[in-house]
């Protein structure tokens, strides 16, 4: 029996499609039979971010109202063996499916896939509920940024409240440097404030701008920090213990100088 | 070494330290979900306690969720505050 994960945030632009995209290519990656599923309709974008928005013949309300089988609405990506996705519609809104439906629609999925991630659009409203309808698990994703933290909180609230226990934080973007030099919260402020799990770590990366406009995920690309912050996440999301990616990779020469000689950089 | 940096700096918050701050003061108030009814709840029962005791002006008293400075004055936290003036002392609370 396969797993439902949500992947939600409450805020939008915080990395939730990008995350789904990439942890579900690594999983498949890893040999796992995947599907995804946008359920952002109206503002779909899971399709583009994987590249296969030239392939969408059926979507998410077509099955929901029977105008096709479900097998007929799940696109193969053929670059990864065993990841499909269920794209959303375009010309119709939240309301067009419904929680009840969800639940059916991913315990169908159960049976012939290892994960199913659903990709949440950004709110709190009928979107959100559909999304974690059917949810096993919640990922949830913020930046270390007083309104994406905030709205985390609140998105955590609802999860407990409809019984997704023991969600997990996933923080993007996040800039070492600034952390360093006390411009920006650490993880630890974040978990400190939040105190939920965390599931990974994601460095702020040029290459993740670079891979959606190509529509490969970042996981692929063993040169990106990033991308190995989602091989990661893929690998704990399956149950490995992986320790956090070491942000301070990417620190300068003089530095790494200050370090060589014992001198703590201010 | 380290005392004089912090001397250096003149004891300025960083961006980061206002951020944590300012997040945990809203996470409060969205936590506890302090709607107008809640806080009328908290107030009618005040006013059964204290009228057991004190005459007080119902009318003009006031309570609010707000933010103060802590004790060492290091930190802003979340406060209680209410004013209720009082009319008189009533004979059982002597």
């Amino acid at each position: 029996m396969g797993e439902v994960i949500v992947i939600t945030s409450g805020k939008g632009g915080v990395g939730k499609t990008t995350t789904t995209a990439n942890i579900g290519a690594g999983l498949a990656l890893l040999g796992k039979k995947v599907v995804l599923i946008d359920t952002d309709i109206g503002l779909r974008n899971l399709d583009v971010v994987m590249g296969l928005e030239n392939r969408i013949v059926y979507d998410i309300v077509d099955v929901m109202e029977g105008a096709c089988r479900l097998k007929q609405a799940l696109i193969k990506d053929k670059r990864y063996e065993g990841l499909y996705l269920l794209p959303a519609a375009q010309t119709r809104d939240k309301n067009s499916i419904t929680p009840p439906q969800m639940v059916k629609l991913c315990d169908e999925l159960r049976r012939e896939f290892d994960y199913i991630l659903v990709d949440c659009p950004a709110g709190i409203e009928q979107g959100f509920k559909n999304a974690i309808a059917g949810a096993d698990r919640a990922f949830v994703v913020t930046t270390p940024e007083v309104s994406a933290v905030r709205d985390a909180d609140r998105i955590i609230g609802l999860l407990e409240a409809n019984e997704i226990r023991s969600p997990k934080l996933l923080i993007n973007r996040v800039r070492q440097d600034m952390v360093k030099r006390g411009d920006m919260m650490s993880i630890e402020d974040i978990i400190d404030i939040l105190a939920i799990d965390l599931i990974g770590v994601v460095p702020d990366d040029e290459n993740i701008i670079i891979s959606t406009n190509r529509g490969e995920p970042a996981v692929t690309d063993n040169k990106s920090q990033a991308g190995q912050a989602y091989r990661n996440i893929t690998k704990r999301v399956m149950g490995e213990t992986v320790p956090l990616l070491d942000l301070n990779g990417s620190e300068g020469l003089l530095s790494k100088m200050k370090k060589l000689f014992g001198i703590k950089p201010a | 070494m380290l005392d004089l940096f912090k001397l250096l700096r003149f004891k300025k918050e960083t961006p980061r330290d206002v951020a944590k701050e300012r997040l945990k003061l809203v996470l409060i108030h969205d936590r506890s979900n302090v709607s107008p009814q809640f806080l009328e709840m908290v107030k009618s029962e005040i006013i059964k306690v204290i009228q057991n005791y004190m005459e007080i002006d119902e009318d003009t008293l006031d309570i609010q969720l707000t933010k103060t400075s802590s004790d060492d004055g290091e930190r802003v936290v979340p406060a209680l505050v209410a004013n209720i003036p009082i009319k008189g002392m009533k004979n059982a609370g002597r």
